[in-house]
């Protein structure tokens, strides 16, 4: 279970507040207009913005003093979620130790192949294509096996089919894992997500039904899509 | 278009630094070097080599502190970073002394201790000299590899969980890798046609150097093809290091970042301590000979005599011309050489081993039939100091001109940005940090530099370090200490206005 | 309209007296021609009586002078070169560069001079300066023995080092190389050019330092410190020279000789003592300045002729060279 108990973000003029649960194994989309702060969310989340007030916890523990690598979570990022001077067995094998050391290159070779990368751990990351280098990332999450998984809009530069496909992956491969996705597409949202997060006027709201919320979107939705 | 520019600056500055060898070299005299020669050559390349793995291996650790550590004071010691260097040679030496000598700290520590002094004499004390006089300018060529690793990695690096040593591992050790080697040449050069430093600590003929041995071929042999071919040896000498260096560079390829602001990890315990720890110890070791240099000096502050504030004139007036002149060709060589000139990477390192007595001298023989040297004083002094410093601008451009073309560059061209665009909009903007820090350098060396400027010297107008020689030698030693006070003031206070200029609005 | 005729009329005037006033151009080291060294006071009392303009080229130091002289050559501006020393003449004539001086200057130095080309202006004994307080030893051979710290000059960079160079070998002759030898664990190292040396030595990194007898004076006379005096040494005290010399592509010869004549006048003479802190060439009618009297005499005066130090030279530096490369 993940709570956040009246958590305030700051950040120079900007403020978010968020106040609610939620469950294992869910697939949450986090949305709302450009700047609201939901990619804010999920680095408060992941230990990178400290919080101004309030606490997070997992399972009742509060991850505040740990850092990002220490807590319950994998992220990945808009970009930039490989080292481009190491191959890609190499990232993935961060994922299981970061000295890289004891790492079990059968399991980084399973990973990669559930991933459709079989037989391309040599490579660099450069020589890799967009939708390729999400796969590696999601490989390398997969590894972690954390009990959450964050999102942060990494598959959108890939196209819709590609983006589908990605989605479809990240289903399949999450698990039990509570997954939290930020997008700014609704499709997105209404296909992946049973739950979702408006952030707007400066307010995560708590996860609602995603079906229920488009039926009948509050203002600050209806303002985002246009309706 | 960069690299038609850079090839034509690197022409012309190939033409300055071996044109006047050339003309040395077709002079009368007899040539050829003999086995006391090619001793000095061995010993030179021993001491530089010694010197700059230990002035790098002593900058690694200083760096990384200064890198990952906030405390009060880091700014200010990060700009003292630069005044060793611009230090004039015998004003370090005495500094040291003060320190290191027979009546220094550390031998009255040792009486008072009952133990037997230690002599800073001779091999180890030339190292330790050129750790003094590089490690800080090393230090600070290393900040910025630590500085340049974008934002984006460190987050990734974070969320992976990375303990201290993975964090080395993947990304410190891959900048170091593409950063090192050329910090480790830059060292080596300054210390392979470093002349009065070794000659005075190295204690004696065996501390001799080719420089040396250059002096002795011009002054007192008059066999003009023997300087030139010592002096040749050493640009070889320099070649091969330039090719050993670039060889063992790997680009780190870290990728663009946006500009992100983040911290570097800053791991507790032990880490702390002994970066701390690093950071006290560099501290004391060149805020002493800094503070002898302040006490010297002070006393006579006072009285400094008239000649003085000309001086210091003309020396400003020089820092003035040199410094844009030496810091926009490094640029355009930079730049070329970001975009694939790999053959500019030997010339522009040319005149850091250049010896300067005989690139004096060609330029005198070269000057001498059409006007007469002293009214060429000040636009020689000017060319050639800026020659000279130019090597230093370009290594400080270079990394992160390389990573503003990589990152930047197929951006920039799909913009049609170039020309005073590119430059106005793109390249100051992002190299603004290393522009500074370069200018401030090579404003500062200027305002040091004694150089070639005594051959052209006049009876009027001498610099103010031609003034402190003139001092000293009228045994007027108090005095000079007070000038030289002087200009570590001047040097150190234009290096400080042009690197704060570099690092306005970027966090250090 | 008219007025400013006139006004372009006198500039004329004035610019083409200027371009009369015969320049005499001497060459010298920088220390020379500082404003704390005897060029100015020189320039002025010169400029008094010849009506013309004296400029000094300043060359780096006295060793740098003779190469200047070769890089130049024929095409030189120069008409006077100024402060050679004797260590030096003999490659200085070989050159081929220098006109006889003609002139028959009365001299007070300790030993006979005799020289066509060169005139000396000053001189002064070697020694090595030290504190009063210091035991100083009597000779080389007791340097040695003692365990006391000596800064000397580098011969291949500075005339001072030559000239220690030169005293070993006029005392020592074929030894000089075992006196080297004997002396490496005195010498606490060796500097580029005399400032250096001297400013280590004032900063107590050693005991004794090379310079001249002289040097104490400027203590006296310019601080008002007579702590410092210069060891006589029975073997005798190596001199120094310094001589100037017309180059015979002057196109002023005869301003050239009388520039010369007056170097050796009491007026420039008596300039020199306290600028360059050496002895005058000639003691001026007013004699030497107070507190030189306060300075030791060397009882014995070294000096090679000029072909002789010529020759000692390499092989002396080769034996110099291969006694200290420890």
């Amino acid at each position: 279970m993940l709570s956040f108990e009246n958590v305030t973000i700051q950040q120079d003029d900007f403020s978010l507040v968020a106040n609610w649960q939620a469950g294992p194994g869910q697939r949450i989309a986090v949305i709302g207009p450009s700047g609201a702060g939901k990619s804010t969310l999920l680095n408060a989340l992941a230990g990178f913005i400290p919080l101004a007030s309030g606490h997070i916890r997992w399972e009742g523990q509060p991850l505040d003093e740990l850092t990002p690598g220490r807590r319950p979570l994998s992220i990945l990022f808009q970009d930039q979620n490989l080292f481009p001077h190491l191959t890609v067995a190499q990232n993935l094998g961060l994922g299981l130790d970061p000295s890289l050391r004891r790492v079990d290159s059968a399991a980084v070779d399973r990973a990669l192949e559930r991933v459709g990368l079989g037989g391309l751990g040599n490579r660099r990351p450069a020589a890799l294509s967009g939708g390729q280098q999400s796969r590696a990332a999601l490989a390398r999450a997969l590894l972690r096996a954390r009990p959450m998984l964050l999102l942060d809009e990494p598959f959108a530069a890939l196209g819709p089919a590609l983006k589908a496909e990605m989605l479809a992956l990240v289903e399949e491969l999450a698990g039990p894992a509570l997954v939290l996705m930020v997008t700014h597409d609704p499709e997105d949202a209404q296909r992946f997500s049973s739950h979702t997060i408006l952030v707007a006027d400066g307010v995560a709201a708590p996860p609602a039904s995603t079906e229920a919320l488009f039926a009948n979107p509050p203002p600050a939705l209806a303002r985002y899509l246009g309706t | 278009m960069a690299r038609r520019a850079g090839a034509l600056i690197a022409a012309g500055l190939a033409a300055l630094t071996l044109g006047p060898v050339a003309v040395v070299l077709a002079q009368a005299g007899r040539g050829g070097v003999g086995t006391a020669d090619l001793a000095a050559l061995r010993f030179t390349v021993t001491q530089a080599a010694l010197s700059a793995l230990a002035s790098t291996a002593c900058a690694v650790p200083l760096a990384r502190a200064l890198a990952r550590r906030r405390f009060a004071g880091r700014r200010l010691m990060i700009t003292a970073l630069g005044a060793p260097f611009l230090l004039p040679v015998i004003v370090a030496v005495l500094g040291l002394l003060a320190v290191f000598g027979r009546a220094g700290l550390v031998n009255g520590g040792l009486r008072l201790l009952g133990l037997a002094p230690v002599s800073i004499f001779g091999l180890g004390g030339v190292v330790l000299a050129h750790i003094f006089l590089n490690m800080p300018l090393a230090t600070r060529m290393l900040l910025q590899g630590w500085q340049a690793i974008p934002a984006e990695r460190l987050r990734l690096a974070a969320s992976l969980d990375f303990r201290p040593t993975d964090f080395w591992r993947h990304i410190e050790a891959p900048m170091l890798r593409d950063v090192l080697p050329g910090v480790l040449l830059a060292v080596f050069a300054i210390c392979l046609t470093s002349f009065a430093v070794v000659l005075i600590v190295g204690g004696g003929p065996a501390a001799t150097t080719v420089e040396l041995a250059i002096y002795q071929a011009i002054r007192f042999e008059f066999d003009l093809p023997r300087a030139a071919t010592l002096a040749l040896m050493q640009v070889g000498t320099c070649g091969l290091a330039v090719a050993l260096a670039s060889f063992f560079t790997t680009p780190g390829g870290f990728g663009a970042g946006l500009d992100r602001q983040a911290d570097l990890p800053a791991p507790g315990g032990w880490r702390q301590l002994i970066d701390f720890g690093a950071i006290g110890l560099a501290a004391t070791f060149l805020a002493l000979p800094i503070g002898a240099v302040v006490l010297r000096g002070v006393p006579g502050l006072a009285s400094l005599p008239a000649g003085v504030w000309p001086g210091l004139l003309t020396s400003l007036l020089v820092a003035l011309c040199t410094a844009p002149l030496a810091v926009s060709a490094a640029l355009v060589l930079a730049l070329a050489r970001a975009h694939g000139a790999r053959w500019l990477e030997p010339v522009a390192m040319l005149p850091m081993a250049g010896s300067q007595l005989v690139l004096g001298t060609g330029l005198f023989l070269l000057v001498f039939p059409f006007v007469a040297p002293p009214d060429m004083a000040v636009p020689v002094t000017i060319l050639v100091t800026a020659v000279m410093a130019l090597p230093f601008a370009y290594r400080i451009l270079l990394p992160e001109a390389r990573v503003l073309v990589a990152d930047y560059g197929t951006l920039a061209e799909s913009l049609g940005l170039c020309g005073w665009a590119a430059l106005r909009l793109l390249i100051l903007p992002r190299l603004r940090r290393p522009l500074g820090f370069a200018l401030g350098l090579t404003a500062a060396l200027a305002v040091g530099d004694l150089g070639v400027v005594a051959l052209f010297a006049a009876e009027h107008g001498a610099t103010l370090p031609l003034v402190i020689s003139r001092l000293m030698a009228a045994y007027r030693m108090e005095a000079a200490a007070a000038a030289s006070l002087l200009l570590v003031i001047a040097a150190f206070g234009v290096f400080w206005i042009c690197d704060r200029w570099g690092r306005a609005g970027a966090e250090l | 309209m008219k007025s400013l005729k006139f006004a372009a009329g006198l500039a004329f005037v004035a610019t083409s007296v200027a371009a009369e006033t015969p320049v005499l151009n001497v060459l010298t080291y920088d220390s020379f021609v500082s404003e704390w060294g005897p060029g100015p006071a020189i320039e002025t009392g010169f400029e008094a009586e010849c009506s013309c303009d004296l400029r000094f080229i300043p060359a780096g130091d006295g060793a740098a002078l003779l190469a200047r002289v070769q890089l130049e050559g024929a095409r030189t501006d120069a008409d006077v070169v100024l402060g050679l020393d004797t260590n030096l003449t003999a490659a200085a004539r070989e050159t081929g560069l220098f006109a006889p001086h003609g002139q028959a200057p009365e001299l007070d130095l300790p030993v006979a001079f005799e020289d066509a080309n060169f005139v000396p202006y000053d001189w002064g004994w070697f020694a090595f300066v030290h504190n009063r307080t210091l035991d100083a030893p009597k000779n080389f051979r007791d340097l040695a023995g003692s365990d006391l710290k000596i800064v000397i000059q580098d011969p291949r960079s500075s005339t001072p080092g030559l000239g220690l160079l030169m005293w070993v070998k006029a005392a020592y002759g074929d030894e000089a190389a075992q006196v080297w030898k004997d002396l490496a664990d005195n010498i606490v190292t060796v500097t580029p050019g005399w400032s250096e040396a001297y400013g280590m030595f004032l900063e107590g990194e050693a005991d004794m330092v090379l310079s001249y007898t002289t040097s104490p004076a400027y203590h006296l006379i310019s601080e008002q410190d007579d702590s410092k005096t210069a060891a006589v040494f029975d073997e005798g005290n190596y001199m120094q020279v310094e001589v100037m010399g017309k180059l015979a592509a002057s196109d002023q010869p005869e301003l050239a000789d009388r520039f010369m004549a007056y170097m050796l006048s009491d007026a420039a003479q008596a300039v020199l003592p306290t600028t360059n802190w050496m002895y005058p060439a000639h003691v001026p009618a007013e004699g030497l300045p107070k507190g030189f009297e306060t300075l030791v005499q060397p009882t014995k005066s070294l000096l090679l002729g000029a072909d002789e130090a010529e020759a000692l030279r390499a092989p002396a530096l080769e034996e110099w060279r291969a006694a200290l490369a420890r």
